[in-house]
């Protein structure tokens, strides 16, 4: 039972069309908060390539020309950051993980996506299958700006958005569920904003 | 990258408050009793959960301000228009109960064995966990360099002034003030940018390690000035404020 905050009335008010879509613990946001553990990476295009691995060997690789000449979606959907903003209606456009996990064989359970700066992330493949993730490189009809992951970031809105990792290269598929970056420094294993997952053991 | 793993499930406590500090005119330290926490890391943060008396709760993160083995505080800057920060800066009071949980984040930390000298950088807020960070170093006997450059609108938004003012061997201050400086003021004038990185940094062989907290652009400047100096990206170590205000 949470003790009564004295004198403490809360915003309340959600803001319209915002009605069942803001988890527990969120609040709606305009703007585009950012957040990241060291210096946004600026890895030229003409070198970025976005991989899939197993055991660290190559499967596939896309240059930047190669993904952007594949099927590209325009996705529309609201977006929960475990530090407690929610963004509504947000507009991505890229290529789903569908269409990358489906040049290679596969039947792994898991993925660790992987990123310039050394980021990582891990997801199970349920997860990113099934029109639920994409590589995007393109926010509110403009490239992706560095600040939030440009040129291209994984964007699984479902998840709590640490797992929409920026900067992704690529993933490594694995058998097994293994902790990522911010995994390893306390954070859920799964990440479900709806059950408010934001730590070990949520 | 190496972490330490965190198994243990936090769960939410009640905090009695103890003390407050007005720090600023927008800026309050608030002093807590904690019966059940579970010890900190200098840098790392923790939740708060306000309830109204309808059951309408918020929640927000706070950088701790205390080293570890000191009693939990917290300090926090009012937004204009904030939901929680006006509440725990005006209206709170000692011996109100708080709801809280933590310690969150692992990789923000310092510790007295890392290597290296320190570089802090902050701006506005962003000086609470590098505060742990200094008062840790002290706590600890270490006797690592630091040097702190921290950024403020003007001198009267200085957080902490008198116990940076009071820092001598081995710790070096440095203020900017960015909107308007007093007569007869020593310290820099401005905005952070790579001139002013460069006078006051460690070079970039040093091995220093970088922490940098503040809002995100001035985050991104700072981050991008030290790589720009030579500093390795994994040693330069970012907190950011979000665009709204959020923390």
């Amino acid at each position: 039972m949470s003790p009564i905050s004295r004198g403490f009335r809360g915003r309340h008010g959600t803001p319209a069309g915002a009605e069942g879509r803001v988890p527990p613990g969120q609040y709606v946001t305009d703007g585009f908060p950012v957040l990241s553990a060291g210096p946004t990476p600026h890895t030229p295009l003409d070198r970025w390539t976005f991989s899939i691995r197993r055991n660290g060997a190559e499967l596939k690789s896309w240059s930047w020309e190669e993904i952007r000449e594949l099927p590209a979606e325009t996705v529309i959907a609201d977006i929960h950051c475990v530090t407690r903003w929610s963004k509504l209606d947000t507009e991505w456009r890229g290529v789903s993980m569908d269409t990358l996990l489906g040049a290679v064989e596969h039947d792994e359970g898991y993925i660790l996506a992987f990123c310039d700066g050394g980021y990582t992330t891990n997801l199970p493949i349920a997860d990113v299958t099934d029109g639920q993730a994409w590589v995007a490189y393109e926010y509110d009809g403009e490239p992706l700006h560095p600040e939030h992951g440009g040129p291209a970031r994984l964007l699984v809105p479902h998840l709590y958005f640490w797992k929409s990792a920026k900067w992704v290269r690529g993933v490594e598929l694995l058998d097994h569920d293994e902790p990522g970056f911010w995994e390893t420094y306390g954070y859920h294993m799964y990440g479900d904003p709806w059950k408010e997952q934001r730590y070990t053991g949520d | 990258m190496e972490g330490t793993a965190v198994h243990r499930r936090l769960t939410w406590q009640i905090a009695a408050v103890t003390g407050t500090i007005d720090e600023t005119p927008t800026v309050r330290t608030i002093q807590l009793a904690v019966p059940d926490w579970p010890g900190h890391r200098a840098g790392q943060h923790l939740d708060v959960r306000l309830t109204a008396e309808d059951g309408y709760t918020a929640e927000r993160s706070y950088s701790i301000a205390s080293p570890p083995g000191e009693p939990v505080a917290i300090t926090v800057e009012r937004l204009k228009d904030g939901e929680v920060s006006p509440y725990l800066t005006e209206e709170l009071r000692v011996g109100d109960q708080l709801e809280l949980r933590g310690p969150v984040g692992g990789y923000f930390v310092w510790e007295a064995t890392d290597a290296g000298p320190l570089l802090l950088v902050a701006g506005g807020s962003g000086i609470v966990p590098l505060r742990a960070i200094i008062r840790e170093r002290q706590r600890s006997g270490s006797d690592a360099s630091v040097r702190l450059l921290y950024s403020s609108r003007t001198l009267a938004d200085v957080i902490y002034r008198d116990e940076l003012d009071a820092y001598r061997d081995g710790i070096a201050v440095r203020y900017t003030l960015t909107r308007a400086q007093p007569p007869g003021w020593t310290g820099y004038a401005g905005r952070v940018n790579p001139a002013l990185l460069a006078e006051v940094a460690w070079p970039a062989h040093d091995n220093s390690l970088a922490f940098v907290c503040g809002p995100t652009s001035f985050v991104e400047t700072v981050a991008e000035g030290l790589v720009g100096l030579g500093y390795q990206p994994d040693r330069v170590k970012t907190e950011r404020f979000g665009a709204s205000g959020g923390r």
